[in-house]
């Protein structure tokens, strides 16, 4: 059962973190949806994200009821299912990108998991070589059989904080996640936003407080600059509607993502 | 009583939102639990519904009706005499003056026929609240008319157009505005579902149906009846009955779903005969899915009924055997609708009338000697359009 390449061997996030840090980075964390605008298509440019310099790939798996989405992710994810986007895809999807050497999170809801099987699906992302799952809809208490199967194949459990996230939650949070927790900005779904939320700094500082080692930070980071002022106090930089609005645009992704990570150097 | 109180009912319910919701999630649970706990919170809904919804609703025995079920005795819940029409009311001035004692001033709300939307707006507006209800862009177009009592009654109704423009997504929709605006904002539920303390709260908001229901027909006809029914959406007006009788193992309990075309047909929205355990609008439940797990549309003629999903308590109920879950078609329900109209000058909303087509089935089952109570959850004015289609008229 045990996988020759896993999260906790030394291929998920907190590695692909822990070497950012060392370059005097934060971590770059981009995000796309799976088989949008088609299945190659969507590969193709998440290998336009991973030349361009992200660290970790978060790799969106498209579901009929987004609720953390904003109209661009949310609009994405609409076609993709529209298109005929299979569960079956995405293993596909990360099988053909984890050679690359790039961690592959997968971001989903919770019932594609659940459908599927907790330990099914931990065996099929572990088997195609993906590091581990970010579950915006699942809180640690509700994740039992998750948690379980994760630690079983040595997958990255990444969950959610939020400013309005007291203390004792940060703390159950913070020590449920393996790779990084991920702190939302703001109090909103995903989308673009004219400035950086005042909320992302003390969320940071209060998670570190509660313990974890490692904190990104994403929902409402989208340009260069926000990138710059998230790297200098996050140990990554989470970005997603600014590169679905590109693709979905046919603009350069490869040239974009370059201009974020050079903007991730403290 | 013996009444479950959540988060889970057996392996159902919980809690699957984004972690930002769970504070107010929290804070929705503690202010419910010590609104129990305070004699002025129960006594101001108790006169509310008196002097403002016209509680109690009579229990209406419908022998016309009956003769077309079998003879049993059938009585009637007539929650379509409440104000606004339906057994929504109840809830909502339930969580409108929860929303006060929480201090926030703006309410949001999800609707799909729209009379969740209209008792929302009601109860906003008597209590001085701003007020948002989400409606699917197909079902703002169906309901013009109740979209435009939300618009009289000061509501801002914004037509979703995301996903299936229907009532799920009225759902999703409001879920992002609350994750945006939790601070000041309360989201008033419309059903048994949705993450704890809705279902438990809703179900307790709904339970005066069941236990005026109970009282009346043991004043009537001096014991329990046989069977208690109601039809079943998320399932708030059936959970609402069913509550006041779980534990009289005497009184069989049966909720009648939406079947469409036919659950063969696969358009259907009969969630807990054709559906499989997962999570949708934060818990586990049962749900109309496929084997990604992705959410299946639902089709029904009723809007009230057409939804992917049911509380969990249902779901509990089912399970265990204590309640039946059955399917009632499109054509059934309109017949039903037009055999009550007809013998007893009483107009069902469509939603109710799959009730009411369970229980003509029921009563040729049990027999002439038999006792049903059936919850007339609604008034069918807003369905004359869609009748008038129907019948050719």
């Amino acid at each position: 059962m045990v996988q020759s390449v896993s999260a906790a061997d030394g291929f998920g996030a907190g590695q692909a973190i822990a070497r950012a840090r060392a370059a005097g980075r934060a971590a770059l964390i981009a995000y796309l949806p799976c088989g949008f605008p088609s299945l190659t298509a969507s590969i193709d440019a998440c290998r336009a994200l991973i030349r361009g310099g992200a660290d970790i790939i978060e790799l969106g798996l498209p579901y009929s009821d987004p609720v953390m989405d904003g109209p661009v992710i949310g609009q994405a994810v609409t076609e993709a299912l529209a298109s005929g986007f299979r569960v079956d895809d995405l293993f596909e999807a990360v099988a053909e990108l984890a050679p690359a050497g790039v961690p592959i999170e997968v971001m989903t809801y919770y019932n594609p998991v659940f459908r599927r099987g907790e330990e099914r699906f931990a065996a099929d992302l572990a088997d195609a070589g993906g590091a581990g799952l970010i579950t915006p809809d699942l809180i640690p208490e509700e994740a039992g059989p998750w948690i379980t199967a994760a630690d079983a194949f040595g997958l990255d459990k990444v969950f959610l904080v939020a400013p309005s996230s007291p203390p004792a939650r940060l703390r159950l949070t913070a020590s449920a996640c393996r790779g990084f927790t991920y702190a939302t900005s703001t109090m909103g779904v995903t989308g673009l936003r004219t400035s950086l939320s005042g909320l992302a700094r003390p969320l940071v500082e209060r998670t570190r407080a509660a313990g974890a080692a490692n904190v990104c930070v994403g929902v409402g980071v989208s340009t260069p600059a926000q990138a710059a002022e998230v790297a200098s106090f996050a140990d990554g930089v989470i970005i997603g509607s600014a590169f679905v609005k590109r693709l979905a645009a046919g603009q350069d992704l490869e040239s974009f993502t370059a201009g974020l990570r050079e903007a991730t150097i403290r | 009583m013996n009444q479950m109180s959540g988060p889970y009912f057996g392996p159902y319910g919980g809690r699957f939102v984004p972690e930002a919701l769970i504070a107010a999630l929290d804070e929705l649970a503690a202010a419910y639990a010590a609104a129990q706990a305070d004699p002025a919170f129960g006594a101001e809904l108790e006169r509310l519904a008196t002097v403002y919804s016209g509680r109690p609703t009579p229990l209406t025995e419908v022998p016309r009706f009956a003769a077309q079920a079998g003879g049993a005795r059938v009585f009637l819940k007539r929650e379509d005499l409440a104000h606004t029409g339906s057994h929504k009311i109840n809830n909502v001035l339930g969580q409108a003056l929860l929303t006060k004692r929480l201090g926030k001033t703006r309410v949001i709300a999800e609707t799909g026929a729209g009379q969740h939307g209209v008792a929302t707006a009601t109860a906003a507006a008597l209590m001085g609240l701003e007020c948002v209800v989400y409606m699917g862009l197909e079902d703002t177009q169906r309901q013009a008319l109740n979209v435009a009592r939300m618009r009289l009654l000061g509501a801002e109704v914004i037509p979703v157009k995301t996903g299936s423009r229907t009532l799920k997504d009225a759902i999703n929709e409001a879920l992002r505005d609350w994750v945006t605006n939790v601070e000041g904002t309360n989201y008033v539920f419309g059903t048994a579902a949705g993450p704890h303390p809705f279902p438990a709260m809703v179900r307790d908001f709904q339970s005066v149906i069941g236990r005026e229901a109970r009282a009346q027909i043991l004043a009537e006809v001096g014991r329990l009846p046989d069977a208690a029914a109601a039809c079943v959406g998320g399932g708030s007006n059936s959970i609402g009955l069913f509550s006041a009788f779980l534990e009289d193992t005497s009184v069989s309990l049966y909720g009648f779903e939406a079947a469409g075309d036919g659950v063969e047909t696969g358009r259907h929205a009969a969630t807990l005969t054709g559906g499989s355990p997962g999570t949708l609008h934060g818990a586990k439940s049962y749900l109309l899915q496929d084997a990604d797990g992705q959410t299946i549309e639902s089709h029904s003629i009723s809007a009230g009924l057409d939804y992917p999903g049911v509380g969990p308590e249902h779901s509990y109920l089912k399970d265990s055997g204590r309640a039946v879950y059955r399917p009632v078609t499109d054509a059934a329900a309109m017949d039903a609708f037009s055999w009550l109209t007809r013998s007893e000058g009483i107009m069902p909303a469509i939603e109710s009338a799959h009730g009411l087509a369970g229980a003509m089935e029921l009563g040729r089952e049990l027999g002439p000697e038999a006792v049903l109570v059936v919850c007339l959850s609604g008034r069918g004015d807003k369905d004359v359009e869609t009748a008038v289609k129907w019948f050719n008229l």
